[in-house]
């Protein structure tokens, strides 16, 4: 592995990338020469460390058959095609992209190196050598939201959200929907910290949520800072992206886990098998893309929901989104027996009723 | 309750902050201007956290912080007041040095649970209703930022010291003149500013979150420059300043949990507007503007010139 570091924010990215085509070796015939590009730090302990653990799982399971390089903190635009390009021109085979901002700057360096495979992650386009990939990661929110409907004593939930995209608020519809179905008196408050990752705020606004009477914590920002806050005044809460139980052992009840490397290792191996063909991948608990970290400090009637709720969605009996769900006017937007279609949660702009939060716009 | 919560939280938003503002004060008032406040902050950050982890004792990751602070800023008084570099063009390469630097040093404290800064409880005082849980029952970097804004409003005021670092940011011609060693109590000064931001940070990664995580200061560096401009170089509008724009956080954030219907970016946006806007009133009196701008900030001083 060779590890290319781009420690400085942005002065650093344009180093690392001189640094990524010294470091890059000329691939022998037989090794898949595979690409990372990360939108945060591989230390964020969230999205990014997420694709990179997958990345090193990746290696350790195919061990000769590739060689990987990564870039990190890679800022989307210009930045991002300039290290497309040199990855590119690097001899890499293939180059997964990793954030949703990275689209256009993929296409655009796809369309100059048709014979490097280039692989988007959460985006919608796709081409010749350009395919996309992306996971059903509402599913686990479905999951949390029972168990914290089961658990609150107070029926108030604190959700910490990043920024008002579909897939935030599918995930908090998603929530709801499970917590509501163990527990029609749960409410929750939504903080809006407009940011992935910022630690001291993500506490800021976990110690305001516990000081309104939230007895437990869910997250769509990266950091590990709510938990922490959580855990020093007894009460609990959720991980995201990764198992953060050993920053906060009390307080952890389960984490979505974000497992990326089995796409990786197909991915690869197909290049090797010349059997790669470009597609939309959408990852689920099913496929094994959507994790959760052991359940803890929970009752143990409310683990055996959590599993069964777990099973269902595997076997495919269960799906978040079936109706009749209504939006917060009380209107019908998917019908009894139903489920929503794909296009509606990857596109979810509507809270459902229940939720008394404005929508944000 | 929730008014004694919301206080307990605005102090943690504010101390940082009013760490970092007031040793940038002071090194603006010696006539250098360093933007490496966020360099310096996340150093402070990243080694307090370190020193804390490795000895099992934040009081020691306090000290560590403070002196990668003062590191970082003899780096920069270096070349700023020896080579007379430009000062602004060293100031943003200190803080981008910094940032990668700490991610550098802070790259095996990842994923590590930290070592938390405990409150020291000050009996009596902590009972008082309200404030005395957010302000007498905390840890001692909240006590030390009041004890250090005091203590530079009296230095620089009331005492022939703080007269002549002012006189050496009005003037350092001037002072030079009179016979002051005007690089070395420039440099005294940009140490103080490092030791300060090294506090700063090490609030952030031993009190407010007892962890490292890369890029964790968040601009706060800047927020801390920003107040000491529009605090008109004076330590008390400097507190005002700061506490205005962690309260303002703080009540943003109690207000979305309450599902006030503004939209979250302008919530986001709040604490910097509230700033800005109360210190522009505040400063809006021209005769006192100029009376406390230092003169000779950002001009480099070469002696023998």
């Amino acid at each position: 592995m060779k590890k290319v570091t781009s420690s400085l924010l942005a002065l650093g990215t344009a180093a690392a990338l001189s640094l990524g085509v010294v470091a890059t070796t000329p691939a022998d015939d037989e090794t898949i020469q595979a690409a990372f590009v990360y939108v945060g730090p591989v230390s964020d302990h969230g999205w990014s460390y997420a694709h990179d653990q997958a990345r090193l799982a990746m290696e350790a399971e195919l061990g000769d058959m590739v060689e990987t390089t990564y870039l990190e903190s890679v800022s989307e635009g210009a930045d991002a095609v300039r290290a497309l390009e040199r990855l590119a021109r690097a001899g890499n085979d293939i180059i997964f992209a990793t954030s949703f901002g990275y689209m256009e700057s993929v296409g655009e360096v796809a369309e100059r190196f048709p014979d490097v495979k280039f692989e988007h992650a959460t985006g919608y386009q796709s081409g010749e050598n350009f395919a996309n990939y992306n996971g059903h990661f509402y599913e686990g929110r479905y999951v949390l939201g029972k168990i914290a409907g089961l658990e609150t004593e107070s029926n108030t939930i604190g959700y910490i959200a990043s920024y008002a995209i579909p897939e935030v608020i599918s995930g908090i519809n998603s929530f709801m929907l499970g917590a509501q179905s163990v527990n029609p008196d749960v409410e929750v408050k939504i903080i809006w910290v407009n940011t992935w990752y910022d630690p001291p705020r993500e506490a800021e606004a976990a110690n305001a949520l516990m000081d309104q009477g939230a007895d437990i914590l869910v997250q769509h920002t990266d950091s590990t800072a709510q938990l922490q806050a959580a855990q020093e005044r007894g009460l609990r809460g959720f991980g995201n992206d990764s198992d953060m139980g050993a920053f906060a052992p009390d307080a952890q009840l389960t984490s979505i886990v974000n497992n990326w490397a089995p796409y990786y290792v197909d991915r690869v191996r197909a290049v090797a098998d010349g059997t790669w063909e470009t597609g939309s991948a959408m990852g689920s608990m099913e496929s094994g893309m959507v994790q959760m970290a052991p359940f803890a400090n929970m009752a143990p009637e409310t683990q055996a929901v959590a599993e069964e709720t777990m099973a269902g969605i595997i076997a495919g009996e269960i799906h978040p989104f079936t109706g009749p769900i209504y939006n917060q006017d009380g209107e019908l937007v998917v019908a009894e027996g139903e489920q929503a279609p794909l296009d509606m949660i990857l596109g979810m702009n509507f809270y459902i009723q229940g939720i008394d939060d404005a929508y944000p716009n | 309750m929730l008014l004694e919560g919301i206080l307990i939280t605005i102090v943690g938003a504010a101390t940082p902050i009013v760490l970092a503002a007031i040793g940038d004060l002071v090194v603006e008032r010696s006539g250098v201007l360093n933007l490496g406040g966020e360099g310096m902050m996340i150093m402070g950050a990243v080694c307090a956290f370190g020193a804390a982890l490795a000895t099992g004792n934040p009081y020691a990751g306090i000290v560590v912080g403070a002196a990668a602070g003062v590191g970082m800023a003899l780096l920069f008084g270096l070349f700023t007041i020896y080579l007379a570099s430009n000062q602004v063009a060293t100031g943003l390469a200190l803080t981008l040095l910094g940032l990668g630097l700490a991610g550098l040093i802070g790259e095996d404290f990842v994923g590590t649970p930290g070592v938390r800064l405990e409150a020291i409880t000050i009996p009596g005082l902590s009972a008082i209703p309200f404030i005395g849980p957010a302000l007498f029952d905390r840890d001692i970097l909240v006590y030390l930022s009041f004890a250090i804004v005091a203590g530079v409003a009296y230095v620089m005021f009331r005492t022939r010291a703080g007269l002549v670092l002012r006189a050496t940011g009005e003037n350092a011609e001037a002072s030079h003149a009179l016979g002051r060693d005007v690089r070395l109590i420039r440099l005294a000064a940009v140490a103080f500013g490092g030791a300060c931001a090294g506090l700063g940070g090490a609030y952030l990664s031993l009190a407010l979150t007892a962890q490292w995580t890369e890029g964790m200061t968040a601009g706060r560096g800047w927020i801390a420059l920003a107040i000491v401009v529009f605090a008109t170089w004076l330590p008390g509008r400097l507190l005002v300043g700061a506490y205005l724009f962690g309260g303002v956080i703080i009540l943003q954030l109690h207000g979305q949990a309450l599902g006030i219907n503004v939209p979250p970016q302008a919530m986001t946006m709040m604490p910097y507007l509230a700033t800005i806007i109360a210190l522009v009133i505040l400063s809006r009196n021209q005769a006192l503007m100029r009376r406390n701008t230092p003169a000779a900030l950002g001009r480099a001083f070469v002696p023998d010139r």
